[in-house]
């Protein structure tokens, strides 16, 4: 029902997608091994900078038992506490809620992010979409089982439907979602749809603290197809960038009003689409919302 | 009120010095508490009722609050917090009655004290609980003297309130005789946290962001100001490492006075609680850290403090400036003031606040408060531990989403008096000055080694040991009657107060040999700790971090001595 029939390009590509991001995480991991250039402290003496990778890795071959002081006991006759790693929670980031204004338009834009679950094993809700006039002109909304694979990362495997004016699109989702080193926010999933359709959307966020509560966030976002899509006037390759930046001020940590600027931009054959219609293939919209979070 | 310095606490904006400072007569509205008889500042703020004897009647249940102006439902024992003062008597068996009348099962842990494992009161170790509506009665022999303290082992019941201090007195010790030592006056000095905020609302918010209650944290401001100071490259070099580890050098204490209100004998700074002397006079101070979460940092300026007592046990008497408490510790130290007024200062680990008593010879003076320290960012050191020392063994689950960071070379030193204490100029005390007094501890060699690692992961806000948390763990067992040596690798950038129950840690130097007798031992980041355990307590026992919020989350384990 999702899909008709995956070609071996939509294997290709989603192959491609998990390589890329399993390379980041696998970066990610190594990279603490830099921990040479410390200033000021002398390495001669130190043991093998190998050994130094303080983050990610595997264990090594001798490492210890977790279990091993078990004696074999187990917790007695009265059932242990349940603590809060055995509790289930949920939370909910509405990253933006804002009104942004375009060059022709004024529109709300919604964009969220819901969880359930323990720590590390979730339900993951991703939601972002457009509102023009009271309709909902333009929605992704992805339904993901989320499960930590390493300290900063998550890998995550569900269902995304695309619905809005145009007819809906429905995929299959696999992507990773995680914390990049140097405190880059990254979302990378694959998708793969009917008839043979696949896409690839990658998307970046960062924080900079100007004083502890106004923050300035830029963010990227690409989105790729594999194929063609006219209903939807989608080419292939890179379909459309946006890169924003945005000004918040946290009043609570919880409750943040900002202001900001997108830069979207189409490419290719949806340039070709945009420009047949009359339409702009870039646009710059200035956007003032709040974010927040339960 | 003489003078308040006009520090810049690291906080978002002066409304939270309410926070900081209290109310001045806020504690338990009135009505209930016997000590709280009018809403008017009471001058000479009152300590905890004090309860002696073989017999003790508890009664748990919600009492109304106001510390901050927002009134606020705590969980007390016998109506106040803290609640009574327990004065018991080596020797004697004392029979405690607690009676439940919360909506929910509570508990009492009798905080370093030796006894049957079932009289214990940790829930679903000990025992299953004390259910709504019942009571439940402990009995036990008292084995020990000093100063030590009882708290719910239950939910958040000790964040919200629950605790109260006890002082057992030698066997010979006349009862009307309150004063040991050759002091004339004795004070129990009681640290605590209060929030407004449900504890565990509190847990959920740093789930979705670990650092919500750090306003402490570098700013692109502060990058201009080093790169004016120290030049881009040494700029972006102190930077580095901490942002390619996505970890945070300012991550001090995960709640900080942004909720918190610190209090002494439950009362609030602007309450002033006062302790009285006549010039000449030595006094003893107990002091307790009963916060769930918080690390203070205690200093009286102008006097300087004896420090005879660690967690209960008698140590030969070193004298310092400071020293810092860690939560579940206690240290009874000897004063000798012979100025008019004293300021008892006690500022949290991170510095975002303080409480404060007086030490006066009137009641209604005050000295004048010194404004908190300025917040030490983590260093190198506390990251990496000892560069060119031995190598540990990691858990194999210690490679996982559970765990954010290894130390594989731990330092073992223990006369770091901790971040934030080593350069202001004052002698405090670090580890390597306590020394038990002769006697106390066992001599005995180890007849085995058991290495735990104190492991986390911040983003995620999960705590464990060996990266498991509790409900992936399993018992540890201690084989009845041997000597066990335990050693604890902090493989986190926080320091974790940790507790075993039931049996005493012998603190270990790291040359060798025991030193100084404890209870809770506070594990600092990169470090690596070694104490020897008699297993002669038979019984399953808890074992965990005392920072309330890590062992919800689930450092804790339970152990076996069989």
């Amino acid at each position: 029902m999702l899909y008709k029939r995956i070609n071996m390009s939509a294997i290709a590509t989603i192959a491609l997608c998990v390589a890329a991001a399993w390379g980041q995480y696998a970066m990610a991991a190594e990279g603490t091994s830099k921990a040479d250039d410390m200033s000021g402290m002398d390495h001669s003496g130190g043991g093998d900078s190998e050994d130094m990778s303080m983050q990610g890795g595997s264990a090594p071959a001798d490492a210890r038992d977790p279990h091993a002081y078990s004696g074999g006991y187990d917790f007695g006759p009265i059932p242990p506490p349940k603590m809060g790693d055995e509790e289930y929670m949920a939370g909910l980031m509405i990253n933006r809620l804002e009104r942004a204004q375009t060059s022709h338009n004024v529109l709300s834009v919604y964009d969220l992010q819901g969880w359930i679950g323990k720590d590390y094993d979730r339900l993951v809700l991703k939601a972002e979409g457009e509102v023009d006039d009271g309709k909902l002109h333009e929605a992704r909304t992805e339904i993901l089982w989320g499960h930590a694979i390493s300290a900063y990362w998550n890998a995550q495997l569900g269902a995304r439907q695309d619905s809005g004016v145009a007819p809906g699109r429905s995929w299959l989702a696999f992507g990773v979602q995680g914390l990049a080193p140097y405190w880059f926010e990254v979302d990378a999933t694959a998708y793969a749809g009917e008839q043979g359709r696949t896409a690839l959307r990658l998307g970046a966020e960062y924080e900079l603290l100007l004083t502890q509560k106004l923050i300035v966030q830029p963010r990227v976002e690409a989105n790729f197809y594999g194929m063609q899509d006219e209903v939807r006037e989608l080419g292939t390759g890179l379909s459309s960038l946006v890169a924003g930046l945005r000004l918040r001020y946290e009043i609570r940590r919880e409750f943040a009003p900002y202001v900001g600027v997108d830069w979207s931009g189409k490419f290719g054959g949806t340039a070709d689409y945009a420009s047949a219609a009359g339409a702009r293939t870039s646009d710059t919209s200035v956007v003032a919302g709040v974010r927040l979070w339960f | 009120m003489k003078h308040i310095s006009n520090s810049t606490p690291v906080l978002p904006n002066l409304q939270r010095r309410k926070f900081l400072e209290g109310l001045a007569a806020g504690g338990i509205v009135l009505g209930l508490s016997p000590w709280t008889s009018s809403f008017a500042a009471q001058p000479v703020a009152q300590s905890a009722p004090v309860l002696a004897g073989t017999e003790f009647d508890l009664t748990i249940a919600q009492t109304l609050v106001n510390f901050t102006g927002s009134p606020r439902l705590a969980t007390t024992v016998n109506g106040s917090i803290p609640g009574p003062t327990l004065r018991w008597r080596e020797g004697d068996t004392v029979t405690i009655r607690v009676t439940n009348r919360l909506a929910e099962e509570t508990s009492i842990h009798w905080h370093g004290i030796l006894l049957p494992y079932q009289m214990d009161g940790v829930p679903g170790i000990s025992f299953k609980g004390i259910p709504p509506g019942e009571s439940f009665i402990y009995r036990f022999k008292v084995a020990q003297t000093g100063t030590y303290w009882y708290h719910s082992h239950s939910g958040m019941q000790e964040q919200t309130g629950m605790y109260g201090a006890i002082i057992i007195d030698p066997a010979g010790a006349d009862p009307a005789y309150i004063n040991q030592a050759g002091t004339e006056r004795d004070y129990v000095v009681q640290l605590s946290d209060w929030t407004d905020e449900d504890p565990m609302r509190v847990f959920d918010k740093l789930k979705m962001q670990s650092d919500y209650y750090n306003f402490n944290q570098p700013t692109a401001a502060d990058f201009f100001r080093d790169v004016a100071k120290e030049g881009l490259s040494e700029a972006i070099d102190k930077r580095q490492m901490w942002n390619q580890m996505r970890m945070s050098p300012t991550d001090l204490a995960d709640i900080s006075a942004y909720s918190y209100t610190y209090l002494m004998n439950g009362t609030a700074p602007a309450g002033n609680w006062t302790g009285l002397f006549r010039p000449g006079e030595k006094v003893r101070l107990r002091f307790i850290n009963s916060g769930a979460m918080t690390f203070f940092d205690v200093r009286i300026p102008g006097l300087k403090m004896t420090v005879v007592q660690a967690d209960g046990q008698n140590v030969e008497p070193v004298t310092v400036d400071e020293f810092r408490i860690g939560v579940a510790e206690t240290y009874d130290v000897i004063v000798t003031p012979v100025d008019e007024s004293y300021t008892i200062f006690a500022q949290s680990m991170d510095r975002t606040g303080y409480v404060r008593g007086t030490l006066a010879t009137r009641a209604g003076m005050s000295a004048v408060i010194p404004a908190p320290d300025k917040a030490e960012p983590l260093s190198m050191g506390d990251m990496m531990g000892d560069m060119g020392g031995g190598h540990v063994r990691h858990a194999r689950t210690e490679y996982g989403p559970s765990v954010d960071m290894r130390v594989d070379s731990p330092r073992t030193n223990l006369d770091d008096a901790g971040i934030g204490l080593r350069y202001n100029g004052r002698r405090v005390l670090t580890y390597a000055d306590l020394h038990s007094l002769k006697g106390i501890m066992d001599t005995r060699a180890a007849d085995m080694e058991i290495e735990l690692h104190l492991t986390g992961n911040m983003e995620r806000y999960t705590w464990s040991l060996d990266g498991l948390e509790f409900g992936k763990s399993t018992p540890v067992h201690f084989p009845y009657g041997k000597r066990v040596r335990v050693i604890l690798v902090n493989d986190t950038m926080m320091s974790h107060p940790m507790h075993l129950h039931g049996m005493w840690s012998d603190l270990e130097r790291p040359e060798g040999g025991v030193q100084v007798r404890k209870h809770t031992i506070i594990v600092q980041p990169a470090q690596q700790v070694s104490f020897l355990v008699s297993a002669d307590a038979l019984g399953r026992w808890a074992w965990h971090c005392h920072l309330s919020l890590h062992m919800h989350a689930g450092m804790f384990r339970e152990v076996v001595v069989a």
